[in-house]
């Protein structure tokens, strides 16, 4: 049996590894082994083995999708594609292949939601937005109340907040 | 324009310093960015990618940071030129493999490098010699701040900048150094201390990045993971594990001194001696020597050289800056001829290695 890593040499040691209830199986040679660590299985995680040869990913997709070749209306890219390469075809591949992705990004990196920095204007208009659903939150609230000076306040400040924006905030 | 002319000299690029360049010979932080309504560079058709080149290359260009900027379709550059600016680590091998469609932006001081359709619609890195890797950061997110104003990027609030591969998701950061480890490896302790810093989530890489080895005992660190934490606690943590290893390297030269002082004086004059008189020599034996010689130098057994002499034999004898001083027709063993004759000519003048004599007692 061949490596996995190198393709070259004979496969002398072979990992099985089980996560999640899921089985993986890597063959290695002696030198890729120790190269990679693998000869101490304790300093060895899944998430090096998934790296190691991009198929992780693949297969996640595919068990997501129940063998349903998914396609991004987008950029025409499919999920066969994606076992290829191990990359996207746009942006918006992401929505598309997002439930596969989940499981991979778990096993890729350390969480699963963005922290850090982000565009701008996105801000801002997340931020808005944000204050929008505060204030129409308010708002419900006064008129539920019969509070109809509170509301009047609470109106005009949701209309000074639409003006400003150049079109609805909308957050994608 | 010439890239080699526009360059900055090897003889300068050796002389620029920062803090603890002995051991960290430069800092890089890249960041990867997407427009939003374009397909990535592997799967978008060339039309498409020449478009992206078109919307991109203008708004890089028209930062104040790349004022008089060598800026270039890579269809125009020729193989060797390209390969120059792999020696010179200004872009990956990736990217010099491609050609239409794809483009760079390359700022005079060399501390900002765009690459255009590399695996990403953009790749814009910010180096530093030395152990700069917070000044880094922050050069390259105001180059960001800036830029984004300029460009419609492709992100989203829950998984953040939208990048090719998964494994740039989210703030798209990639912070790296680049070590020289000769101690660890002649200690033979670099296996461990790659295995821990694994663990830690960062990744140990060669002299030119993915899949290479560590020629000259250069090893590039960088962290690996880039969703669900933010740019700062990555640039930190980095800074804190170079740290680290850079306490550890010099460990294990002083250890090495004390305990096996033959072994190091054995290595380094041996190198010395086949630099200094080899009439033929590969490019992969002369830098694995000059990494000796560089140790030698950091360990004061060449009192009269500079480490900059070392350090720019290091880039002029690699395989495209050769070719460039010489001639491209060369041939792998007319190479190796031409690089010995002018590695045994800087050497000249160099001293055999001074030993100290050892300790009384020992």
């Amino acid at each position: 049996m061949q490596c996995s890593i190198c393709k070259e040499k004979t496969a002398t040691v072979f990992l099985t590894h089980i996560e999640n209830d899921k089985m993986h199986k890597v063959n290695l040679c002696e030198d890729c082994a120790k190269n990679k660590g693998v000869d101490n299985p304790t300093t060895f995680s899944l998430a090096d083995a998934d790296l190691l040869l991009g198929l992780g990913a693949a297969q996640e997709i595919t068990q997501t999708t129940g063998g349903v070749d998914l396609k991004c209306p987008r950029c025409g890219f499919s999920q066969a594609d994606f076992k290829k390469s191990g990359r996207l075809g746009c942006p918006e591949c992401y929505q598309v292949f997002a439930e596969g992705l989940e499981g991979l990004l778990k096993t890729m990196h350390k969480g699963t939601r963005h922290v850090g920095k982000s565009p701008e204007a996105l801000r801002q208009s997340r931020d808005n937005a944000e204050r929008l659903k505060s204030l129409q939150k308010k708002l419900a609230k006064a008129v539920e109340a019969e509070d109809f000076e509170q509301a009047a306040k609470v109106r005009d400040e949701l209309k000074q907040l639409n003006d400003g924006l150049p079109s609805p905030a909308k957050v994608t | 324009m010439d890239i080699y002319e526009f360059l900055i000299t090897p003889a300068e690029a050796t002389k620029l310093h920062g803090p603890h360049d002995r051991i960290v010979m430069s800092s890089r932080v890249r960041l990867a960015r997407n427009l939003k309504d374009a397909a990535y560079p592997g799967w978008a058709k060339k039309p498409e990618r020449i478009k992206v080149l078109e919307t991109i290359r203008p708004a890089v260009e028209s930062l104040p940071e790349m004022k008089d900027a060598f800026s270039e379709a890579m269809d125009n550059l020729g193989a060797l030129d390209k390969q120059i600016l792999v020696e010179r680590h200004l872009i990956s091998r990736e990217h010099a493999a491609k050609s239409s469609g794809s483009g760079l932006v390359l700022n005079r001081e060399e501390t900002f490098c765009v690459m255009i359709n590399e695996e990403d619609h953009l790749r814009m890195q910010a180096l530093r010699p030395g152990l700069q890797l917070r000044q880094a950061w922050s050069a390259i997110d105001a180059f960001d701040s800036a830029l984004e104003k300029k460009l419609d990027y492709a992100f989203s609030n829950e998984l953040g900048y939208l990048t090719a591969c998964p494994t740039n998701l989210g703030t798209g950061i990639r912070v790296s150094a680049m070590l020289h480890l000769p101690g660890l490896v002649l200690a033979e302790q670099i296996n461990p201390i790659i295995q821990s810093v694994n663990k830690l989530g960062l990744a140990v890489r060669g002299l030119y990045g993915e899949g290479t080895e560590a020629l000259g005992n250069v090893f590039q660190v960088s962290n690996q993971m880039t969703l669900g934490e933010n740019e700062i606690t990555i640039v930190e943590r980095l800074d804190k594990v170079l740290l680290q290893i850079i306490e550890h390297e010099e460990n294990a030269r002083q250890t090495l001194l004390e305990k096996k002082p033959k072994t190091v004086f054995n290595h380094i004059g041996r190198a010395y001696g086949v630099l200094a008189n080899a009439h033929s020599i590969s490019s992969k034996e002369t830098m694995n020597l000059l990494s000796l010689m560089r140790l030698g130098v950091d360990l004061g057994l060449f009192p009269e050289v500079d480490r900059s002499l070392v350090d720019e034999l290091f880039i002029t004898t690699q395989p495209a800056h050769l070719q460039k001083q010489f001639s491209d027709k060369l041939s792998a063993e007319e190479r190796d001829l031409l690089r010995s004759d002018m590695v045994r000519d800087r050497l000249k003048n160099v001293s055999r290695p001074s030993v100290k004599p050892p300790k009384t007692g020992n």
